[in-house]
């Protein structure tokens, strides 16, 4: 039983491995700028998705405010560096420290609030941020900054002639995102979520401290969105309160996971594959005739999927229901 | 030496309804002490106030010479306080041995370790077969041991049972019973409610009965079942017969 387990866990990391190394060597075939762009998209919500799923499916605090922490990693990369020359480097650490900390401030009242308050606290405080970053003139307000372009730079993480740099950043990313998880899934914590989100009262009488699980999901959680919404200001060279904390982000953060399978470590990779491309795509082929026939083909086709599989997509792959469960 | 548990002149009311008036109730290192009492007696109750769910309205809760009245449920675990659930509460999503693992976390922080306790916990409680099944697949007996299972793995000095011998089926019961004594012979203190009388009577070393809020009678099992106010407010005239 307990090789079994071992041998699953080594099997997991394996095959990421693998899907790591063959999305590195994407570009060597895909030089579509336009097809490169959706590779990017889909490698960051991957990580998006990714990282929400540690509150959200593993601890089961289901947050639809996550674009909030997006919004933040951005500016506080924007603003360290057009104001006081930071590096986005820097900046995007600092970025992922301060939404951790806003993370577990907000958790501490909101934590007590169960199921559907939750949700809707998370979406409120979430539009409220965004209010505020329109009404901050000091931060843009709704005029936004944008990021002068000083020529390809690592250093200053910005490049205009190819994509490339930003794939490979996006991807590793990803792969971090999804390392974390693996890793947290056999520790302590990863226990604890899970136990939390089955069942506060018994976790808590096995001497799970309910609250501190929470917060920890929260700041883990919160840190590594605010990298990739650093790293989304960085590729766009321009935000903007709307386009770096609307609340499109907080949902395609949660629906790539929830479609791939909420609460599991090949969820959100799975389902960012499928949708952000679908996204794009129906955008892009029947988008153009300006009667929204694009966002009836993906409500619908999230409709069917939903109602097929609600298990997620990742129950195509295992024979049983299991998440994350030794075997 | 002193009791591993203690209660002092215990009240909780909840608004105008007293549930536990003045009990004071102590369980010794080793003992089988079970908790009984008609509906409404008020044991599930002190059980919770036992276990750290809520705070008590009024007096004191001691454990292993500790002050424990106002410390969270967390925390009284890991001083040694493992408990069921009466309507248990597994975690559903996560397999046998998952559940478990949960529990054995709070004495082993490294996850080998904690794996390995959880195999032996399922191995003592007879449920190692099941290991690999996810605890929403479980037939309501394994559940009831999974509550228990998940307890042990905790390593407790004081096990609370909340009716866990109820609903069985007289086999599923003796199963239970005999785990029960295993359990005791592991050198851990129980204290058990339970309403199957036949069942929890020749299991107990003492018997603590609630009525009303408050302990009517404490005593040897055989003395308790015969005393007259017991089985005016509980037993009923066939046991007095039987007895």
């Amino acid at each position: 039983m307990d090789r079994n387990f071992a041998a699953r866990r080594r099997r997991d990391l394996i095959v990421a491995a693998v899907l790591a190394a063959l999305a590195a060597l994407a570009p060597l075939f895909v030089k579509d700028v336009y097809v490169q762009n959706i590779l990017i998209l889909t490698l960051m919500y991957a990580a998006l998705s990714q990282s929400w799923n540690i509150l959200s499916g593993y601890c089961g605090q289901i947050s639809l405010g996550h674009a909030l922490y997006f919004g933040i990693g951005a500016y506080t990369t924007e603003l360290l560096f057009t104001k006081f020359g930071v590096l986005p480097w820097f900046g995007m650490l600092a970025g992922g420290a301060i939404a951790a900390v806003i993370a577990m401030g907000l958790g501490y009242p909101f934590f007590r609030l169960r199921g559907h308050y939750f949700v809707i606290a998370t979406i409120v405080i979430a539009e409220i941020g965004l209010l505020l970053f329109q009404n901050w003139e000091w931060a843009g307000a709704a005029m936004g900054i944008t990021i002068p372009v000083r020529g390809d730079s690592w250093l200053k993480f910005q490049f205009m002639r190819s994509k490339l740099p930003y794939f490979y950043f996006a991807l590793a990313l990803c792969c971090l995102a999804w390392f974390v998880t693996w890793w947290l899934e056999d520790s302590k914590w990863g226990f604890w979520w899970r136990a939390v989100k089955d069942n506060p009262e018994a976790a808590e009488s096995l001497g799970v401290v309910v609250f501190n699980s929470k917060m920890g999901a929260a700041a883990v959680s919160a840190f590594l969105v605010a990298i990739g919404g650093a790293f989304y200001a960085q590729f766009l060279a321009y935000i903007d309160p709307e386009s770096v904390m609307g609340f499109q982000f907080s949902l395609l953060m949660a629906l790539p996971a929830v479609l791939g399978g909420i609460g599991t470590l090949w969820g959100p990779v799975l389902g960012a594959a499928i949708l952000i491309p679908m996204t794009e795509l129906t955008r892009s082929f029947i988008g153009g005739s300006g009667r929204g026939v694009d966002l009836i083909v993906y409500g619908t086709l999230i409709v069917l999927i939903a109602l097929a599989l609600p298990q997620g997509l990742v129950s195509l792959f295992s024979r049983s229901k299991a998440k994350g469960a030794t075997r | 030496m002193t009791a591993l548990l203690e209660t002092r002149g215990v009240w909780q009311r909840f608004g105008g309804l007293i549930a536990n008036s003045d009990v004071s109730i102590s369980v010794g290192r080793g003992e089988i002490v079970g908790l009984i009492g008609p509906n409404g007696a008020g044991k599930s109750t002190l059980f919770n106030l036992i276990a750290g769910v809520l705070p008590p309205t009024q007096g004191s809760i001691w454990f292993d010479g500790e002050d424990v009245t106002h410390m969270p449920a967390a925390e009284r675990c890991q001083r040694g306080v493992g408990r069921t659930f009466q309507v248990v509460k597994s975690f559903e999503t996560m397999t046998v041995i998952d559940n478990v693992i949960v529990g054995a976390l709070v004495r082993n922080t490294v996850m080998r370790e904690a794996r390995r306790k959880a195999y032996e916990v399922l191995e003592f409680t007879g449920l190692a077969p099941r290991a690999g099944v996810l605890a929403s697949d479980l037939v309501p007996a394994e559940k009831r041991r999974l509550e228990v299972a998940r307890a042990l793995a905790t390593e407790p000095k004081l096990l609370l049972l909340d009716e866990v011998l109820t609903g069985l089926t007289p086999t599923e019961a003796q199963t239970g019973v005999a785990l029960v004594r295993k359990v005791r012979d592991a050198g851990i203190t129980v204290l058990m409610v339970e309403h199957v009388m036949e069942i929890v009577m020749p299991l107990v070393d003492r018997a603590i009965v609630l009525d009303l809020g408050k302990v009517l009678v404490e005593g040897k099992p055989s003395d308790v079942v015969r005393d007259p106010k017991v089985i005016k407010a509980y037993l009923g005239d066939r046991h007095a017969v039987g007895a």
